[in-house]
């Protein structure tokens, strides 16, 4: 380890960085603005300049940009020379030449890293007297707001926006002192990613929209650590409130997961919690009133469960711990995922293959350093966004780490790097039904049926490991590509197969299987990643509770009447129509805990208000088996909103007094899960106990400088409430508390002295881009052990198309496809309207023309779509979009007919 | 004894000199313009609310006697929504003035804002803006401020520019 000094004392720092990132990670303030964690350094803005000392005797030194310079033993270096303090501070003057006066009306202010800097450097009073540039705005779409005349041309934006995340359609124009950095001209930002340059950008260039509508500064939100609830990759988000609303979600980081990146669904879909479609009330119907009290809803659920057969129907979007306090009520026989059978079949395969222990599931940390990639049958960027980001850093690091082995350029050198790599990248084999934008990074690409994406995996499968069977019947194509990515896998250190659900095919996870574990036993660590459907199928489908179809059966056999619980989950997204009408219709009793109104509330005959996200403690359980807990950000002003575990709990203790009193923190209800089932072990730690505290203080959800105590609600009562009491965990509702760094798993928001933007994770880092202090939150369930592979012998036949009928499957959309994230008006804005897909020459065999109205008729039903002929779609495939808003769930997996065309 | 007596002197003399006692409220007090009391919000010279709830005064406020909630006209003009002063908690500080940028919260000489119920201290925005520019007469904000808000266009106010061509390579 090096030692360096800095104004004469010694320090141990980490070989290979450079002077900021020693600097930064020793605590060291040092301003700076282009250098990003994890875009590497460019020297573009001169902002963190520090003075180097040829050796002991050298006095006058020479002024040095610490970032573009690495650290060596022995080094001498200063960060409070005059000279340099002098540089710094006359580089922000600069910068703030042509600042516009508005900090008033920014939202980035109060956590604007240039206010930030401008103060740290020290520049006070501006000496320039001149005029000041401005520069027309341009509209970016309903998710960012553009404000140009702020830029300082750090080219942080357009380092992220187009290097980083690969998107095209942001770019610098203009030259010398006009460059502007926006669109080619006015339009919608198409990179799923764009909500990060509102963090990116150092000052308010990029702002959020949806913030805007109900603009908070940094200082006056209620901020809790939360974890994303659109996808399965849980990312960890911070969720802020003020005034009872939802304001805002930023990015929480998080080394192993999603790092300093969220996506755009992720960040802007939480205005589902401020609906006006929310279910604030319980209800009894059919009854002259129907609205309810708690006392009164209670004492008639009593009636209906007891006497009665129950059922419980589970949700993939639910905590773990309402998941299981279902249970609990219902009896682990009677519970039921309320997903059907096609996917619970696939999901048991992916529990079945992580819990086995045989291969390795990289966190997505992990898939940005692997040095190969195949995504086998998985539209990870409409199913898991920032997973997709990863495999994109995969592609373009692999070539820079080459580099760098050849070359002693230091990885963080991001300009050098990119100048000598240039075209070069990485591997990745994207093999999936329909184009991709990962498909301009992939080496080899592959469009197919699902089973034809299997066959492709088990024939690559059995080049590497030959002792297992052959793919029978192949073509020559598929043979030349299985050779191709086998070739690529083979020479690979840390391969990487990803593989999921959204093909509803069980062949492709047993081929990605087959693949990882082929590769591993040549000695690489391959690793295996699934991607699932919503934020907690993993915790849901661990439980190993059998499908929605179960559920049907089970009560069409039932002798007594039974009443149905069911737990957050609209079943009329997953299940098709037909099926759910006949569960409802054998049901005596109706129970729903929801937090949005549906179709299946509409069904109940005893509605429960359910608490959203935001509103409860819950542990989620992610794509790599990872628990982690998301904490209350507010308590709903509204005490009829509760958290369904609450609910449940209450309900048990009308059938069964003697629970009374037990589990009554969220650590009693996990270490009752633990112990009825082994494989949640370890899940009860994922975050520290509700009686936890640090010098007996509380750590508290609000910022140090939190506002309005004395007049919020002032005009209600003038006397001022006590302060909310949280019995569920160790945040606190108030300013008071510890202001140390928390543990991982509770930092509330991220704040340093000085620090005010969200750079200051820094401060709660190891090292500047490294894990947090004290361990990245969250506890990964199933650990790869020594257990040998069993490979699967069963490979399917190739896909044949069939005339006059269709294999329907589901087309995933960022923007659409999400239940609860298109109640962001800017999100729903982008959502695709409903459509129907073909080939173009099955579309020109039953001479139908893009745009006609085709029916399709599946499950007894017939539903009419317009047409889209896709070009790249495999003959005998039909994509339906899925899940959008008032879209029934279809069969799918079926083979369908299009029974009429109307013209 | 001589204390006593030297004590009876200056008391007597004292009857002859001019009272300091003012007969409050028959008489007014004199108040000088920099006096801190009640709070109110002032408006632009072009009679638009001065205030852009930028919370600056919030956080200033050492008792949070202030809430507000900033909110936009279809122009990008930002004013309050509600803006909320608890003067049963206010201590006249001023600081909220002082971190006020655009000159709408002043404090002016007045005092006289007794309640005989504590509920009526809690001053809403109507009860807190007056239709004067108060102690800075001329000022806008959106005039110096670079953004459009509706009040003068990109690189229309003072020290400004006029906005970048950005197609233009012209050196």
């Amino acid at each position: 380890m090096p030692t360096i000094y800095i104004d004469n004392k010694p320090f141990d720092v980490k070989a290979g960085k450079n002077l900021l990132e020693a600097c930064l990670s020793l605590g060291i303030d040092l301003p700076y603005f282009c250098w990003h964690p994890a875009m590497g350094s460019v020297g573009a803005c001169r902002q963190c300049a520090i003075k180097v000392y040829k050796d002991e005797e050298d006095t006058r030194g020479r002024l040095v940009m610490s970032c573009m310079e690495g650290v060596k033993d022995g080094m001498r270096i200063s960060v409070n020379d005059e000279t340099a303090k002098a540089f710094r501070s006359q580089v922000v003057a600069w910068l703030m030449t042509n600042h516009p006066h508005d900090c008033p009306v920014c939202d980035e202010g109060g956590c604007c890293h240039l206010q930030d800097m401008t103060v740290m450097s020290g520049h006070n009073y501006r000496n320039y007297h001149f005029k000041k540039r401005t520069y027309p705005n341009q509209y970016l779409g309903p998710l960012i707001n553009h404000e140009m005349n702020r830029c300082i041309q750090c080219y942080r934006c357009v380092r992220f926006y187009h290097d980083y995340a690969g998107g095209k359609d942001l770019n610098v124009f203009a030259a010398h002192n006009h460059v502007y950095f926006g669109r080619e001209k006015d339009g919608v930002l198409e990179s799923p990613f764009s909500g990060n340059l509102v963090e990116v950008c150092p000052t308010g260039v990029f702002t959020d929209k949806t913030l805007k509508e109900h603009y908070t500064r940094k200082w006056d939100l209620t901020n809790a650590p939360s974890v994303c609830q659109h996808c399965s990759l849980g990312c960890n988000t911070i969720a802020g409130e003020r005034y009872g609303q939802l304001r805002n979600v930023v990015n929480r980081y998080n080394h192993e997961v999603n790092g300093y990146f969220l996506c755009d669904k992720g960040r802007f879909g939480y205005e589902f919690v401020n609906s006006e479609n929310r279910i604030t009330q319980p209800l009894i119907r059919n009854q002259p009133i129907e609205a309810a009290g708690h006392t009164t809803v209670l004492q008639h659920i009593r009636t209906l469960l007891t006497g009665h057969a129950l059922i419980g129907i589970g949700s993939p979007r639910a905590s773990l711990e309402s998941n299981y306090a279902l249970m609990e009520l219902v009896g682990k026989e009677n519970f039921y995922q309320g997903v059907p059978d096609d996917l619970v079949y696939v999901e048991q395969k992916i529990v079945d293959i992580l819990q086995s222990g045989c291969i390795h599931t990289p966190s997505l940390k992990e898939i940005e350093q692997a040095d190969a990639v195949l995504v086998l049958g998985e539209d990870i960027w409409n199913t898991a966004p920032v997973m997709a980001l990863a495999v994109r850093q995969s592609v373009m690091k692999t070539a820079a780490t080459h580099t760098t082995e050849q070359l002693p350029i230091p990885t963080w050198h991001d300009a050098a790097i990119k100048e000598l790599v240039q075209e070069d990248k990485g591997f990745l084999a994207n093999v999936t039904m329909l184009p991709s934008p990962l498909d301009e990074i992939a080496s080899a690409t592959m469009k197919s049926a699902p089973d034809d994406m299997a066959r492709l995996g088990f024939a690559i499968a059995h080049i590497l490991n030959p002792s297992l069977p052959e793919v029978r019947n192949a073509g020559e194509e598929l043979l030349a590509s299985a050779a191709t990515i086998s070739k690529a896998l083979q020479a690979a250190k840390h391969p990487v197969i990803i593989a999921g659900t959204s093909c509803w095919n069980n062949a492709l996870i047993r081929a990605a299987f087959d693949i990882a574990a082929a590769l591993d036993m040549h000695e690489k660590k391959a690793g295996l990643a699934f991607v699932m459907q919503d934020c907690n199928s993993m915790g849901l489908a661990m439980t190993r509770a059998s499908s929605f179809d179960r559920a049907v059966a089970h009560i069409q056999r039932a002798t007594n009447s039974v009443t149905a619980i069911i737990l957050e989950n609209d079943l009329y997204r997953c299940i098709p129509a037909a099926k759910a009408d006949a569960f409802f219709s054998k049901c005596k009793h109706i129970v729903v805990l929801d937090t949005l109104h549906n179709r299946t509330t509409e069904k109940a005959h005893v509605l429960l208000p359910a608490a959203t996200f935001a509103e409860a403690d819950g542990t989620f359980v992610n794509n790599e088996a990872r628990a982690q807990r998301a904490s209350q950000v507010f308590m709903p002003a509204n005490s009829e909103i509760r958290e369904s575990f609450k609910w449940l709990s209450d309900l048990k203790v009308l059938i069964n007094t003697t629970s009374n009193g037990h589990e009554k923190y969220i650590e009693d209800l996990l270490i009752a899960l633990e112990n009825r089932f082994p494989q949640f072990a370890g899940v009860s730690r994922v975050a520290p106990p509700h009686d936890f505290r640090i010098h007996g203080a509380r750590i508290p959800r609000e910022s140090h400088r939190y506002s309005g105590r004395t007049a919020m609600l002032a005009n209600l009562n003038v006397s001022e409430p006590k302060p909310l009491q949280d019995d569920d965990s160790s945040l606190s509702y108030t300013m008071e508390g510890y202001r140390g760094l928390p543990p991982s798993p509770l930092i509330p928001f991220f704040w340093a002295p000085g620090w005010n933007s969200g750079q200051s994770v820094t401060k709660y880092q190891e090292e500047a881009g490294g894990a947090l202090k004290g361990g990245d939150p969250g506890i990964r369930l199933f650990e790869q052990t020594t257990t040998p592979p069993v490979f699967s012998k069963d490979i399917p036949d190739a896909f044949t198309a069939r005339a006059g009928k269709w294999m329907l499957l589901p087309q995933y959309h960022l923007f659409g496809s999400g239940e609860l994230s298109v109640y962001t008006k800017g999100i729903a804005s982008q959502c695709p309207e409903p459509y129907v897909s073909l080939s173009r020459r099955d579309a020109e065999q039953a001479q139908l023309k893009n745009g006609d109205t085709v029916s399709v008729k599946t499950d007894g039903k017939t539903y009419a779509f317009p047409l889209t002929i896709n070009e790249s779609l495999p003959d005998g495939i039909m994509l339906v979009p899925a899940g959008l808003t008032g879209m029934e769930a279809l069969s799918w997996g079926a083979w369908v007919n299009l029974s009429t065309v109307i013209v | 004894m001589i204390s006593h007596l030297r004590t009876m002197w200056l008391v007597f003399r004292h009857l002859f000199q001019k009272k300091v006692t003012v007969q409050y409220p028959e008489e007014k007090v004199p108040l000088y313009p920099r006096w801190r009391g009640r709070i109110v919000l002032t408006k632009d010279p072009d009679g638009g609310e001065r205030c852009v709830g930028c919370y600056l005064c919030a956080a200033a406020c050492p008792v949070d006697c202030i809430a507000l909630q900033a909110t936009e006209n279809e122009e990008g003009r930002r004013y309050p929504e509600f803006f909320r002063i608890n003067f049963s908690r206010c201590i006249f500080c001023g600081y909220c003035e002082e971190a006020c940028p655009t000159y709408a919260i002043q404090l002016i000489p007045d005092f006289e804002m007794a309640e005989y119920k504590r509920q009526d201290l809690v001053y809403e925005k109507e009860d807190l803006l007056i239709n004067s520019e108060g102690k800075y007469p001329g000022y806008n904000f959106y005039n110096v401020a670079g953004l459009d808000a509706g009040v003068k266009e990109k690189g229309k106010g003072k020290d400004e520019e006029t906005p970048v061509d950005i197609k233009s390579l012209l050196p």
